[in-house]
């Protein structure tokens, strides 16, 4: 840093004191009101009962939430069998039959150590089924929603905005109408997008489905299906967002000197050779930060789910943030989606961190 | 490409290989109009939709969507939709609260924003590196981790109102303010100007002071002037970010009067059926923003994409 530049003899050590709270000051007090004190409330509302309005007091309550939100257990399900004969029972279908976990997690006389836990999933082991518990399953699912929609977005959208960047860098006559039109879903409000991709992926009158129909496709529950609706968010977010990273790879690759490229020309390098060996290793940094930045739009997914799916069917749309917003302000839960927002930031936080080691090691 | 650079290196007559190149490329070259004609179909396809089924009536846009009629102006056209979605929903109001949001958000936003940047940036304090530290590392904390605390805190905020003399009241659910104010400064905002700032040769602040200026008149009448292409984008950053602000208002607006037009929209959207009325509010809110960007984009884009490549 430059030091002071007029020699000031009474403020030598901090000349611009003064000017500089009073111009930054309104910045600095409205960060620290709105953004750094709620960070923190935050992280001391997650120890207690505080509700968003209520007229009881606040209580200090210790780890309760975390342990709510984030207690796992497991139990192993022996499958029923005929108590005279001992044989193993079946139903219709020749499969075997096995208890409700819930004869166990709300039987709080017999069995206390699964007391507020609820059915997550299970797999099948050997004869026997072992069912994976949580303290809020739905958490669980929205994590892994999360989780799934940033593993799937984050090479798909990468690679389709890296597409887009290599095709309107090439000196082509209307390459600015091309990067126009693919940054356009960019700004159109991500409301007006879940609507309208409603609209075409509606089952009956769908665009999609009746498209489908031409070629006497069946029909596809685009958002009803458990095992579809997260794929039709996918396609709809990475539809919407291409254009972005199309514009950030852009940068990254007219920030190459050209001079790389003649001069591995001279050296007989072909097309592939320079991109493998100038234009990737060139836009490393664009990749990480990319990748930091779907990552985080990944797990703030929630008006396409508020707008489409409700986090449903069967919560396999459900999202971290979705959730928050459905305990913290439809069951004014204040205290538990506090808890939320904080696992969240960590989770942010350690990909943020695995991902910077990652790129640093390539 | 610069053919001249290039040595003919195979056995084969220099004029037959530089025809055939010349094929080749031209080819190549139309593939790339292929391909860049089939990607815009792709991202344009339902935006095209949502404009052309709104002058539609609902019969028409189901009888069309099997074909490419879809994509096009057929049947009786008619503005028969918009007037609906005035008859149907306060849109004027909602469209009038986004826009006097936003543009009050951006003023503020530009003012605050870079006067923290520019004492940032040039002037020397002490504390200065341990501020900008915790500026930056804010940038981490995304708005969802602080929403369900900063819902508490303005839901108990005291609120001034002036309508039959002054009336002082508590919470801010329910106001303009809720909307604007926790987004006015924002960590990246600063983080922009004060990159941009950096670059204007510090010999400019050095002379004037020399003259006689105070570091206000620094600020207001070297650095604004010449940190244009900033300005802009963070207006438009923050205006797009405020229009488009969703999950924020449906929790803290509830009021009618109050609601900005994506929460208009999600209501509208749940209460009517006619899929033209919903295609003709989405083109009303889309088209404006469309407009905006095209006549904004240079800037918008340049500023964005180094912002990016930085941050």
């Amino acid at each position: 840093m430059a030091t002071a530049s007029i020699p000031n003899p009474q403020h030598r050590k901090n000349p611009d004191f003064v000017p500089a709270i009073l111009l930054g000051g309104p910045a600095f007090l409205l960060l620290l009101v709105f953004l750094i004190g709620p960070f923190f409330a935050g992280v001391s509302y997650s120890f207690t009962n505080q509700r968003l309005i209520s007229g009881n007091t606040t209580d200090f309550v210790g780890l309760r939430n975390y342990t709510r939100l984030l207690r796992l257990s497991y139990l192993m399900l022996e499958p029923q069998k005929d108590e005279k004969t001992a044989q193993l029972l079946r139903d219709e279908a020749g499969k075997l039959t096995y208890p409700r976990s819930r004869e166990f997690t709300r039987d709080e006389v017999k069995y206390p150590q699964y007391t507020g836990l609820r059915e997550w999933f299970f797999v099948p082991w050997g004869e026997k089924r072992l069912v994976i518990l949580a303290g809020d399953p739905v958490f669980m699912k929205s994590l892994g929603n999360n989780i799934f929609f940033a593993v799937v977005v984050i090479p798909l959208q990468s690679l389709i905005g890296l597409m887009l960047a290599l095709l309107v860098n090439q000196k082509l006559v209307g390459r600015n109408f091309f990067r126009t039109v693919y940054f356009s879903p960019v700004v159109t409000s991500m409301v007006v997008v879940s609507i309208v991709w409603k609209f075409l992926y509606d089952l009956n009158h769908g665009m999609i489905n009746q498209f489908l129909a031409n070629f006497s496709l069946a029909p596809v529950n685009w958002l009803g299906d458990p095992n579809v609706a997260m794929w039709s968010i996918i396609i709809m977010s990475v539809w919407q967002g291409a254009g972005f990273q199309m514009i950030l790879f852009l940068a990254g690759l007219q920030g190459i000197p050209e001079q790389l490229y003649e001069a591995a020309s001279i050296d007989g390098a072909n097309i592939w050779e320079k991109f493998r060996f100038i234009t990737l290793p060139s836009l490393r940094n664009t990749t990480l930060f990319i990748f930091i930045t779907i990552t985080i739009a990944a797990f703030q997914l929630f008006t396409q789910v508020f707008v489409m799916t409700n986090g449903g069917p069967d919560d396999s749309t459900s999202t971290v943030a979705f959730h928050m917003v459905r305990t913290g302000f439809r069951e004014q839960d204040l205290a538990y989606a506090s808890t939320i927002s904080v696992v969240f930031f960590l989770i942010i936080l350690a990909i943020n961190w695995v991902q910077r080691r990652i790129t640093r090691d390539l | 490409m610069n053919n001249q650079l290039e040595q003919p290196t195979n056995a084969g007559s220099p004029r037959a290989s530089s025809a055939s190149r010349r094929q080749r490329e031209l080819s190549l070259n139309l593939l790339q109009y292929v391909l860049n004609a089939l990607l815009v179909f792709v991202f344009i396809f339902p935006i095209l939709f949502m404009v052309v089924s709104s002058f539609k009536s609902n019969d028409q846009i189901f009888h069309d969507l099997r074909s490419f009629q879809a994509f096009l102006p057929t049947g009786q056209l008619s503005f028969e939709n918009y007037a609906s979605v005035f008859a149907h929903s306060q849109f004027l109001r909602f469209a009038a609260n986004s826009i006097g949001v936003g543009l009050l958000q951006v003023t503020l936003a530009l003012t605050v924003n870079s006067m923290a940047a520019y004492s940032l940036s040039r002037l020397t304090w002490q504390g200065q590196q341990i501020v900008l530290a915790v500026i930056i590392a804010t940038l981490i904390i995304p708005f969802e981790t602080v929403a369900m605390p900063l819902l508490l805190l303005v839901s108990k905020l005291p609120n001034i109102s002036f309508q039959n003399g002054i009336h002082l009241s508590s919470g801010w659910l329910n106001t303009y303010s809720v909307q604007i104010i926790p987004f006015v400064a924002g960590a990246y905002s600063i983080f922009l100007f004060y990159q941009f700032f950096k670059d204007i040769p510090k010999e400019l602040d050095e002379s004037a002071l020399i003259d006689g200026a105070t570091r206000f008149q620094i600020y207001r009448f070297i650095i604004v002037p010449n940190a244009g292409p900033v300005f802009a984008t963070v207006a438009i950053l923050s205006f797009l970010g405020s229009w488009n602000s969703f999950l924020w208002p449906i929790m803290v607006v509830q009021s009618e009067e109050l609601r900005p037009v994506m929460v208009g929209l999600q209501y509208f959207f749940q209460r009517i059926i006619n899929w033209g009325e919903v295609m003709a509010y989405t083109t009303m809110v889309t088209l404006p923003v469309l407009a905006l960007f095209l006549a904004f984009q240079g800037a918008f884009v340049k500023s964005l994409a180094s912002s990016g490549v930085k941050g």
